[in-house]
């Protein structure tokens, strides 16, 4: 029934009652009366200036690197721009022993965030929105890590890492020749020991997210089951989770975000060597700098953004038809 | 003057850019500090884009700009940048509105930017320098068309440092050979000492560990024709520089994958590892002077007899004119001046560290490591500059630095790392 109604909706808009046709054309004269010529001129700046900036700085870019992937360059002067076709990518795909194990560990990093920090962050805001004592302080200390910046988070880190002298290595006692734990360049271990950083400071960053959408949950909802006898398990199961859809998508959306501009955190802990690897460390490291190896780097570029487009169209069409059936 | 135009607009000509639209706009002349255009036509001043953002290095070139101000009457205006971004930028640096005379390094990496055009020939100034330079340093300043273009002013060499009371107490002798060498190392283990230290998480210092086995075993030619990109890397000399370096590999100090070349220092400053190879650099992370007097080196063990020891890795910086200098004959008397001896003498009052490209500077003032310094490099048939100055920059850090963690983390993978570093190779080298 209700597919019927939303395919024959539009057939009955697109055909034009005869009726209001001339009260359309009396509805502009009327818009037109309203806006002097400085509005328009004002408008016309307001939606004109951001326009251009978006277009030039969003557009022309991401279709410019786009068209870069095609091409070596090495980034001094346009005629040394050489159009190669599929190369960067048959290369990429091929021969850099470093791309599959950043595709891999971009997926690691997705994985790792939504299954451990997230649920994680949902319990410390259930927790907090029980208003308990010193609730703001608690609130503080964790929603930290999120406030400070990536690098400085990267470089405490990695303090507390370093294989001689670091907190941990110190403590267990595992900065002495032959019982060495190297966290920071062991590949076996170094994504681990990174991915606990982000872990740490995502926990909080879920947390808070999660304890804005708890604050909107009616609390007659809980009065109500609370009066059908429902434990505290069952009411948060069956009545405040599912209120809760709106932020969990909210969650899933800056989760995949963040999992895919992994960078600073990883840059500064060890510049991404062996082990570490991520798509973003790669384009960085054959964009920026001396290499220069402009149209190599953007090709990776582009498949970060084939991987971003994958996941965010899909989520794009879900929203679009949930707001067309609302 | 906004670059918008101009290739990639890159962040620091879109800034520039907005910055100019400020200065504009508000009409307060926010970037006078590093506008690099301004002020620059009068034939009284000379630009100079200076990437010595660290104090010691930036004293001691103040105090030679202001000598040679007071020679000539030209000054320099100096426009410092941090020493990283100064050399990641260059690029677009270079092809933006560069000073007239800026920092640079001798070799291929100097010679990248001559052959792009992006710099201007000085055979003029060496018509009248070329006598106080000895002829190695004559080849690291020529471009691949035997014109001049870079004027080096310090030096420093790449050799292994050890502590001379360590070597006297256990008995040790310096080793001349490789066989020596692994004695040593067998000796230094057993005697509960950390025989080689080592730390490669900047990427780098393994580079400059494949460098010494190489021109050892293989020769300064291979060496330099394999940087280059002619040589193959999957050439069996290659994969014999590897096998060498696996059997030294045992006797470096474990977990090296996340040490800095710092905390690496620091155990031959504890008197805990026996040795290091390491750039002369390393002296600076010994503060008491008494462990610094200590501090000796000699030159990586000899290899293969066809070669000995004729090799010295002796990273040189210098100074390059910028492909449009506005003020050419300030800019020919300031190189000029760079290029004699009281201006190398003079920077290294302040910055120890380093020796004198030139041979006629005076020894004089020199420390024992310092003069030891000198003598080695003025003795060395060849010199090399480091992998990431000897090859194209963008093969050295974006295959060779994971490339060579990926051998010291499996060095039984050799072959098929090789044949893998040479297909990348090939592609990067085609590509310009």
């Amino acid at each position: 029934m209700i597919s019927e109604t939303t395919t024959t909706s539009p057939e009955a808009e697109a055909v034009p009652p005869p009726g209001p046709a001339p009260a359309k054309k009396r509805v502009p004269k009327g818009a037109k009366r309203l806006l002097t010529r400085r509005d328009r001129i004002t408008l016309a700046f307001m939606a004109g200036v951001p326009t251009v900036l978006h277009v030039a700085l969003v557009w022309v870019t991401a279709l410019a690197s786009i068209a870069l992937a095609f091409t070596s360059w090495d980034g001094i002067g346009f005629d040394s721009i050489k159009w190669v076709g599929l190369d960067n990518f048959k290369q990429l795909f091929s021969d850099n022993p470093q791309f599959w194990p950043a595709l891999e560990h971009n997926v690691i990093w997705f994985v790792v965030l939504i299954v451990l920090p997230t649920p994680f962050g949902l319990f410390l805001a259930v927790q907090l929105d029980k208003n308990i004592r010193f609730s703001r302080v608690y609130q503080t200390a964790f929603f930290l890590p999120v406030v400070m910046s990536l690098a400085v988070t990267g470089f405490v880190w990695q303090l507390i890492y370093n294989p001689d002298t670091g907190l941990i290595n110190s403590l267990i006692g595992a900065n002495k020749p032959g019982h060495y734990i190297d966290w920071i360049g062991d590949p076996k271990l170094n994504l681990w020991a990174v991915l606990i950083a982000a872990s740490w400071r995502h926990a909080g960053y879920m947390m808070i997210l999660y304890l804005a959408g708890l604050k909107g949950v009616d609390p007659s909802l809980r009065e109500a089951s609370a009066l059908d006898g429902a434990n505290e398990w069952q009411t948060f199961k069956n009545v405040i989770f599912p209120t809760l859809r709106p932020t969990n998508t909210v969650v899933l959306v800056v989760t995949i975000i963040e999992s895919l501009r992994a960078f600073d955190l990883v840059f500064v802990f060890n510049k991404g060597a062996q082990g570490t690897e991520l798509l973003s460390i790669l384009i960085t490291n054959n964009i920026i700098g001396e290499s220069s190896r402009i149209g190599y780097g953007s090709a990776i570029a582009v498949v970060l953004l084939v991987i971003s487009l994958a996941v965010i169209i899909p989520y794009l069409i879900a929203t679009f038809r949930k707001e067309r059936r609302a | 003057m906004p670059d918008f135009s101009l290739p990639a607009a890159s962040r620091r000509s879109v800034l520039r850019g907005i910055g100019g639209a400020a200065v504009l706009g508000a009409g307060i002349p926010l970037l006078s500090a590093c506008g690099s255009s301004t002020g620059s036509s009068d034939s009284k001043t000379v630009t100079l884009g200076s990437n010595a953002s660290d104090a010691v290095p930036k004293k001691a070139f103040a105090s030679v700009y202001a000598d040679f101000k007071k020679t000539s009457g030209v000054t320099v205006k100096v426009n410092t940048k941090d020493h990283n971004t100064f050399q990641e930028q260059i690029n677009s640096y270079l092809q933006g509105t560069p000073d007239d005379v800026f920092n640079w390094f001798a070799g291929y990496r100097m010679q990248f930017f001559a052959a792009k055009k992006l710099a201007t020939p000085i055979d003029d100034v060496w018509a009248k320098i070329g006598d106080n330079f000895p002829d190695a340093m004559k080849k690291l300043s020529k471009g691949e068309d035997g014109k001049y273009y870079f004027v080096p002013l310090t030096t420093y060499p790449w050799a292994i440092f050890y502590r001379k009371s360590v070597f006297t107490a256990k008995g040790y002798t310096v080793p001349t050979t490789w066989d020596q060498l692994v004695a040593l190392c067998k000796q230094m283990k057993k005697d509960g000492l950390v025989p080689i230290a080592f730390g490669d998480k900047d990427q780098w210092p393994a580079m400059g560990t494949f460098d010494q086995i190489n021109f050892r075993l293989n020769g300064y030619d291979f060496h330099k024709a394999l940087m280059a990109g002619t040589e193959s890397w999957t050439d069996p000399k290659v994969k014999a520089v590897f096998d060498h370096w696996s059997e030294l590999l045992p006797y470096h100090q474990e977990g090296f994958m996340g040490r800095t070349w710092q905390d690496a220092a620091q155990g031959i400053v504890s008197k805990k590892s026996g040795m290091y190879l390491l750039g002369s650099f390393v002296a600076q992370q010994f503060t008491n002077k008494a462990d610094l007097d200590d501090l000796d080196f000699f030159a990586f063990p000899e290899i293969n007899s066809a070669y000995g020891q004729d090799t010295v890795e002796a990273p040189t910086d210098g100074f390059m004119v910028s492909k449009a200098p506005k003020n050419h004959d300030g800019v020919v008397k300031l190189m000029e001046y760079l290029g004699s001896p009281a201006a190398e003498e003079l920077y290294l009052k302040t910055d120890p560290s380093v020796v004198a490209a030139s041979s006629k500077a005076s020894t004089a003032a020199y420390s024992p490591l310092q003069k030891k310094a000198f003598d080695m490099i003025g003795a060395a048939k060849s010199l090399t500059q480091f992998m990431d100055r000897d090859s194209r920059p963008d093969f050295t850090s974006t295959v060779m630095q994971p490339g060579l963690q990926k051998f010291l983390q499996n060095p039984k993978g050799v072959d098929s790392l090789l044949s893998s570093i040479e297909r990348q190779k090939k592609t990067i080298f085609a590509s310009s």
